[in-house]
């Protein structure tokens, strides 16, 4: 055996013998790629060498679309970007164009808004628990998150009309008023959620396979997490105290008491795939808490429409918002001509960002250990291609 | 013995053709009864309905699937190496349907009664890596190439703790036929090997007498532990949850079979059903008595019907088979995926120092007790 073995050495020292890495494609029909992501793994046997992803496959020219429409024409594309968080795609958007024209919107409209985004993000992380769960090879928390997404999803249809493409938010204010009894159904919402959260715990987050899974894998230092641009959970996960809704407040966050979800590497390293899944786990109960606090104090009175402007022209400018997605910071580059279509629209996308660390972080590891990398990630590939 | 079959036929070619029939019906049907469960016992388990449409409830769905893969267009991949591709579906299948053979149904059918079945069961089921990583190398495909590389490995490295513990149960009995081993968990629950096997002396089905008594009680953790590695390995060789790494769908799409389609597809999933069957059987058989009755007694000897214990016999079989089936679909729907090295990890550090440590301690008792 030790003779062979040295035979085999010998003849890859000398060159008789060649040894190949192999080149691996990986997607964009793949069931773990989130979507039409295509990875091209350059591979030593089961251990990664290099990731190369190649996006594009769901490229519409959102950017150049922007500039051929008028400004509030341009909401319901920004629910395409991330298809998964369309209400807090919206919010950024009208918000930057608000600061442009610099409209007050009413109270009621924002506390609407900040509900429907806190509700956008815990769907938003259900799915991207769920389906990281699923990565790991369990496929039954999946279901049981999707469940409770439902949940979510009936009452944004009850509000809006639609389920996962809203035109919700408008410049100065909202498409449609609450319903009777949105109120109790989002207090009902979150008495049936909780224990959904204790039961995913139990089953999935805590559970000795899925931390072996997790724990040490894929570990994004804080600094390189800082270097890359990371956001939102990714960067969180990685120990940096950084989250907009605080440290860059709009809308009315700054009235309701949260705090801000950071790993602490207590399952292996920080900043390992188990840190950035937490973050999304623990955040979904801080989102509980800003929409009991808004739902204590939340206006009677107010007219979701008075301050939609009747013509929407905003004078020469620019301005950049950024709002803090369920996928880390979503910045709106808006440049305005005067005339009724954006100059200039660029969007920095979060999960475009997040998916540039993944060759630094997944080198060196196992397939397996990079579908849970990439899922921990948790892209959204209608926002990485635009 | 004299089994039932022959006794009613005579010894003619039809009982041998029988006799290999038995288990390919039995097979069908149990794969056909086992998708239902799996899809049904999931859609349980994570609140749906499962399939609701083909019959009431759905209970003709796995007939409608069969005859979905049969309509399948049956896909060579242009640079595939033919002959082994076509032929790796029917050798993974034929290796599961041999080792059938030697699997008691009753005391009055066993395919084969083999002195050797033990060292059958071992030998034939390995066949199934062949199958694998034929397919594997045959389809052209790297997804399959690193499935059934994976495959291969593991099945390799759980075969040696399962087969530290059939030696474990092997000398304690002292036979590896397979009735013997059934015959000697004869008469009450407590007499099977999970609870330290027979508590008096009993009667082999080959005549020799094993000689037992109370003090058997202290095999009963070693035992218990030998029954938990040998369930382990099992999945592991079936492939399921969390040892589904061959086919871990989120990395390999589906392992070795990813080219595969229609009847051969439907051949290798026939090939893991019967091998669940059979991993189930073969622990129902070494630790919870075969196709003993956990009451000892039977009604068909209340009535003086052979025939009727033959098939009460059969019935607590597949009870209990089924029940370590449904044990294994239910930990697939609960519990994620190991990663490869840690599936090693498993079964080199973990399971056979143990397996092996159990059949030091089980061998030196039987020699002192």
């Amino acid at each position: 055996m030790t003779e062979s073995m040295e035979v085999l050495k010998e003849g890859i020292a000398s060159g008789r013998l060649k040894t190949d890495e192999l080149v691996l494609n990986m997607g964009p029909q793949h069931p773990s790629t989130h979507g039409v992501l295509r990875l091209e793994l350059v591979l030593d046997g089961e251990i990664v060498v290099k990731v190369i992803p190649q996006m594009g496959y769901l490229h519409r020219c959102f950017e150049k679309h922007a500039e051929n429409m008028t400004y509030p024409q341009v909401v319901p594309y920004t629910d395409r970007m991330d298809y998964l968080a369309g209400m807090n795609n919206n919010h950024g958007y009208v918000l930057a164009v608000e600061r442009l024209m610099g409209i007050e919107v009413p109270e009621k409209v924002e506390y609407i808004r900040v509900i429907m985004a806190e509700l956008q993000r815990i769907a938003s992380h259900l799915v991207a628990i769920g389906t990281f769960g699923m990565d790991i090879g369990a496929f039954t928390p999946f279901l049981y998150c999707f469940r409770d997404r439902e949940y979510i999803l009936d009452i944004f249809e009850r509000t809006c009309g639609a389920r996962l493409l809203y035109n919700y938010m408008w410049v100065g204010g909202l498409s449609h008023d609450i319903y009777d009894g949105f109120l109790r159904d989002v207090a009902d919402f979150i008495k049936k959620f909780r224990p959904t959260v204790v039961e995913v715990n139990n089953l999935l987050n805590y559970n000795k396979i899925f931390v072996e899974r997790t724990a040490n894998v894929g570990v994004l230092p804080r600094d390189v997490a800082v270097s890359y641009g990371c956001s939102g959970p990714m960067l969180r996960g990685s120990g940096v105290d950084w989250d907009l809704r605080r440290d860059d407040p709009y809308s009315i966050y700054d009235r309701f008491d949260w705090k801000v979800c950071v790993g602490d590497g207590s399952a292996g390293t920080l900043g390992d795939c188990w840190d950035r899944h937490m973050v999304r786990v623990w955040e979904m109960e801080e989102s509980c808490k800003i929409i009991e606090q808004a739902l204590e104090s939340f206006p009677a009175e107010g007219d979701i429409a008075s301050a939609i402007p009747k013509r929407i022209r905003p004078a020469k400018g620019e301005i950049y918002t950024r709002v803090e997605n369920p996928r880390g910071e979503l910045g709106y580059y808006l440049v305005a001509d005067g005339s009724a279509n954006p100059f200039r629209l660029k969007v920095r996308g979060p999960s475009f960002v997040n998916l540039s660390v993944i060759d630094e972080i997944s080198r060196g590891h196992l397939i397996a250990d990079l579908v849970a990398i990439l899922g921990s990630i948790d892209i959204v590939l209608g926002e990485v291609d635009r | 013995m004299e089994s039932l079959l022959q006794s009613l036929l005579g010894d003619n070619l039809l009982t041998v053709v029988l006799y290999c029939a038995l288990p390919l019906v039995f097979i069908l049907l149990y794969a056909l009864l086992a998708i239902l469960g799996e899809v049904k016992i999931s859609a349980w388990m994570q609140d749906r309905l499962g399939p609701m449409r083909t019959g009431p409830w759905g209970i003709i769905q796995p007939i409608a699937d069969v005859f979905k893969l049969l309509q399948k267009e049956d896909i060579t991949p242009a640079k595939a190496d033919k002959v082994l591709f076509n032929l790796a579906p029917f050798l993974s299948f034929m290796s599961a349907y041999a080792a059938f053979a030697v699997i008691p149904f009753s005391s009055q059918y066993v395919g084969a009664d083999l002195n050797l079945g033990l060292f059958y069961l071992l030998a034939i089921s390995s066949l199934n890596v062949a199958a694998i990583i034929m397919a594997g190398w045959a389809s052209h495909n790297k997804y399959s190439l690193y499935g059934s590389m994976r495959a291969v490995a593991q099945i390799v490295s759980y075969e040696v703790p399962a087969a530290m513990v059939l030696v474990i149960i092997v000398m304690f009995v002292g036979s590896l036929n397979l009735q013997d081993i059934i015959t000697a968990q004869s008469g009450p629950i407590w007499n099977w090997m999970v609870f330290g096997g027979p508590k008096q002396d009993v009667v082999l089905a080959s005549g020799e007498v094993l000689s037992a008594s109370w003090a058997n009680l202290i095999f009963l953790p070693f035992f218990m532990a030998s029954f938990v590695m040998y369930y382990i390995a099992g999945l592991a060789e079936t492939n399921r949850t969390p040892f589904d790494i061959p086919e871990a769908e989120s990395e390999l799409v589906s392992g070795y079979h990813t080219e595969y389609s229609g009847m051969k597809f439907a051949m290798f999933f026939m090939s893991e059903y019967a091998n669940m069957f059979l991993v189930s059987a073969v622990v129902a058989v070494l630790f919870f008595g075969g196709w003993n009755s956990p009451f000892g007694v039977y009604l068909g000897d209340a009535f003086g019907a052979p025939w009727l214990v033959a098939v009460e016999q059969f019935g607590w079989l597949a009870i209990k088979g089924l029940f370590f089936v449904f044990v294994m679909i239910w930990v697939r729907w609960t519990l994620p995926r190991l990663r490869v090295d840690q599936l090693m990890y498993m079964s080199w550090k973990v399971l056979i120092p143990f397996s092996f440590g159990i059949a030091l301690v089980v061998g030196f008792l039987v020699v002192i007790l």
